[in-house]
C-alpha cells in the first residue's frame, strides 16, 4: 500500500513581460492524496493548473511551498532518493510523437528503464522483461514489435509502448496527463480500458490527468476539479458529475457537448 | 424550368462523384468518388479521424487544394440565392475565382492562431478583405463594418488596434468567425474550429456559430473527428473512412439508427456523460423505434456488460 501526498503544495511562477515582472499562481495550497488501487481524475480547462501538478508529481518542478509525501516522507532532491522515487512513480505522457525517441527501437525504449531500476540483468533476461512488458500492452508478437522505430507504429501503438515503458520499473503510482487526448477517436477508449486493466492488476495508483469530463467519470473513483490552480470540488466520481455542487463544475458539465440533451428534446 | 427553380432554392453546394489524389511515387487516393449536397441554411457535419479525407473533400469543394493535392474527378457547382444560375466552381478563372472566395464560401480554420497574420493589425486583415471584394468602401467604412462584425461575435471594437498574440485562443477564433463572415457568404466551411479550444471556450463558439446562423441563415460545413459536438449542431451528418462517405443521415437517425459498423464504432468512442456507469456503448436517447431495430448495438452491450462482470468477478 503506497499513498502520494499533496500537503498545501503552492507553486508560483515568475512571469516577465513589458519590463515589468509578476507573479502567477499555477497551483495554489493543493492538498490531496493518491493510494494504490484507486483512480482518481483531475479534470479543469486550460490553464488550469493541472499540468503544473503533473509536473510537481514527477519532481520536473519544486513546490514554492508545501510538501510532496511519498508514504508519508519528503521526497529527495536529486541521487539515490529521486531515483528510489521514480521506482514508485512514473508517467504517461500526452503526446506519443513527442515522447519517444526517434532514433531508438521500442526495445531501446524499454530496456533502459528495466536496466536503470535493476529490474532484468543480462541480455536474455532483459530481452524476456521486453517482451513481457508488450505483451501485457497487447503489442504483438513482441519481438517484432520489439524491433520497430516509432515511426513504424500508428499513434494507438506508440502510447502503448509509453505505458509499457512506465510500467517497467514496476512502479504503484502510475500519472497519466492526457493519455489519450492525441489519439484517433476510436482508438481512445481501446487504450484507457488497457490503462483501467493494468490499474486493477497491479493495483496501480492512478492520476488521471484531462478535460474530458466523461471519461473522467467512467474511469474513475473519485474526482478531483480543478479551477485557477485550486482544487473547487472533489469526490466520488459519480457524485461530482451527476450531482455537481460547485458552479464551475456544473459550468464544465454544461459546456460538454451531450446529443442526449439536444435528441432528447428533438424526440419529444 | 421549375426543376431549376426548385433546385435553386433547394441546394447551396452540390459536389458530384468528387475524387482527389495526392500525388507521387504512388498516389495517394484521400477522397475516392464523393457525392454531397448541402442545403441552404443547412449545418452538414463531416465526421472521421486523422486521415479519412474529411480536410481534403472541404478543400477541394472550395478549390483550396494545393499541390500534390489534386482533384482528378468531380464537379463542383454552387446555387447562388440571388442568381440564377449554378457556378461550376472547376471553370472558374483565376480573377473569377478571387471574387468567389469569400464573399460565397468562406471557411474557418482550424488553427485560429495560425490563420490571423502576426505582424498587422485585425484592423489592417478586415480591411485587406473589403479592399480586395468591395472596393468602392471608403476607409470610415471599412473601420464601422469591422468594428460591427467584431461586435457580432462578441469582441471589443476597440479590439481592431489589437494584434493576433494580444487575444485569447476563443478571442482569436470568433475573430476568425468574423472575418468569414464580412461579406455575408452563403455557406461556411469550419475545419475543426474548436478543436484546440477548452470545453468551456468551445461552448461560447458553438452557441455562437448557432446564434449567427439562425441570425444569417448560412450553410455549414463542420469538420470535426468529435462525433458527439456534431450529433448536437449538425441537421446532417456524413461519416467518412478512408476518402469515402460510409453513411450519410439526420443526425437523430445516424445516432439512433446507426447502419454503418464504423459509425457505430465512432459512437462507441465516446463514452455518455450522464449515462449508465461503465456504459461505453452509447445507444441514444430512449426511442420506441428503437426496439427490435438497434439488436446489434445491444448485444454488443450486453455482451460488454456480462464481460466486466466476469473479470470483476474473477479479481474478487
Amino acid at each position: 500500500m503506497t499513498s502520494l501526498e499533496f500537503r498545501n503544495v503552492t507553486k508560483r511562477y515568475r512571469v516577465r513581460g513589458g519590463g515589468r515582472s509578476s507573479e502567477l499562481l499555477a497551483v495554489n495550497e493543493v492538498s490531496f492524496t493518491l493510494e494504490s488501487g484507486r483512480t482518481v481524475a483531475l479534470v479543469g480547462q486550460s490553464g488550469s493548473g493541472k499540468s503544473t501538478i503533473a509536473k510537481l508529481l514527477l519532481q520536473l518542478e519544486r513546490p514554492s511551498s508545501g510538501q510532496i509525501l511519498l508514504d508519508g516522507h519528503p521526497i529527495g532532491r536529486r541521487g539515490r532518493g529521486l531515483q528510489e522515487y521514480r521506482h514508485h512513480v512514473q508517467m504517461v505522457f500526452q503526446d506519443p510523437f513527442a515522447s519517444l525517441n526517434p532514433y531508438h527501437t521500442v526495445a531501446h525504449h524499454l530496456a533502459r528503464p528495466l536496466q536503470l531500476h535493476h529490474r532484468a540483468h543480462g541480455r536474455p533476461d532483459v530481452t524476456a522483461a521486453v517482451d513481457r512488458l508488450l505483451e501485457r500492452v497487447s503489442l504483438t508478437p513482441a519481438r517484432q514489435m520489439a524491433a520497430k522505430h516509432p515511426h513504424e507504429l500508428s499513434g494507438g501503438q506508440r502510447q502503448r509502448v509509453a505505458i509499457a515503458r512506465a510500467l517497467a520499473p514496476e512502479p504503484s503510482m502510475l500519472i497519466a496527463d492526457e493519455p489519450v487526448s492525441m489519439l484517433d477517436v476510436s482508438i481512445r477508449l481501446d487504450v484507457l480500458n488497457l490503462l483501467a486493466e493494468l490499474q486493477r492488476q497491479e493495483n496501480l495508483g492512478v492520476l488521471y490527468i484531462t478535460h474530458d469530463l466523461a471519461t473522467a467519470r467512467h474511469f474513475s473513483d473519485d474526482i478531483l476539479v480543478m479551477y485557477k490552480g485550486r482544487i473547487v470540488e472533489s469526490g466520488a466520481a459519480d457524485q461530482v458529475i451527476l450531482n455537481p455542487q460547485h458552479e464551475y463544475t456544473k459550468l464544465l458539465a454544461a459546456a460538454a457537448p451531450n446529443p442526449e440533451r439536444r435528441l432528447a428534446q428533438m424526440n419529444r | 424550368m421549375s426543376q431549376q427553380t426548385a433546385t435553386r432554392t433547394d441546394v447551396v453546394l452540390r459536389a458530384s462523384h468528387v475524387s482527389v489524389d495526392y500525388e507521387g511515387d504512388s498516389p495517394t487516393h484521400a477522397v475516392r468518388d464523393v457525392s454531397i449536397e448541402l442545403s441552404r441554411g443547412e449545418v452538414l457535419g463531416l465526421a472521421g479521424e486523422s486521415g479519412c479525407g474529411k480536410s481534403t473533400l472541404a478543400y477541394a469543394v472550395t478549390r483550396l487544394l494545393q499541390p500534390p493535392g489534386r482533384m482528378v474527378a468531380g464537379t463542383v457547382e454552387y446555387f447562388d440565392a440571388v442568381d440564377d444560375r449554378p457556378t461550376d466552381l472547376l471553370a472558374l478563372d483565376p480573377i473569377a475565382l478571387r471574387a468567389f472566395r469569400w464573399s460565397k464560401v468562406a471557411m474557418v480554420f482550424q488553427g485560429a492562431m495560425n490563420s490571423l497574420n502576426p505582424v498587422t493589425t485585425l484592423r489592417k486583415q478586415f480591411d485587406d478583405i473589403f479592399t480586395t471584394h468591395q472596393p468602392q468602401m471608403d476607409k470610415a467604412e471599412r473601420v464601422r463594418a469591422a468594428g460591427d462584425l467584431l461586435e457580432r461575435v462578441g469582441v471589443e471594437r476597440a479590439r481592431l488596434r489589437s494584434y493576433a498574440h494580444e487575444l485569447s485562443g476563443g478571442m482569436r477564433q470568433r475573430v476568425g468567425i468574423a472575418m468569414a463572415m464580412a461579406l455575408d457568404p452563403q455557406v461556411m466551411i469550419m475545419d475543426e474550429p474548436t478543436t484546440a479550444l477548452d470545453v468551456v471556450v468551445q461552448r461560447e463558439i458553438l452557441d455562437e456559430i448557432t446564434r449567427l446562423r439562425s441570425e444569417l441563415g448560412f450553410a455549414v460545413i463542420f469538420i470535426t473527428h468529435d462525433l458527439p459536438l456534431l450529433l448536437e449542431i449538425s441537421d446532417r451528418i456524413a461519416v467518412m473512412r478512408a476518402g469515402e462517405i460510409v453513411e450519410l443521415n439526420t443526425a437523430y437517425e445516424l445516432y439512433t439508427n446507426p447502419q454503418d459498423p464504423y459509425t457505430r464504432q465512432l459512437l462507441a468512442s465516446f463514452p455518455s456523460l450522464t449515462g449508465d456507469r461503465g456504459d461505453f456503448i452509447r445507444t441514444g436517447v430512449h426511442d420506441d423505434r428503437l426496439d427490435g431495430r438497434d439488436d446489434r448495438t445491444k448485444a454488443a452491450r450486453a455482451e460488454r456488460n456480462a464481460a466486466e462482470r466476469r473479470e470483476s468477478n474473477d479479481l474478487a
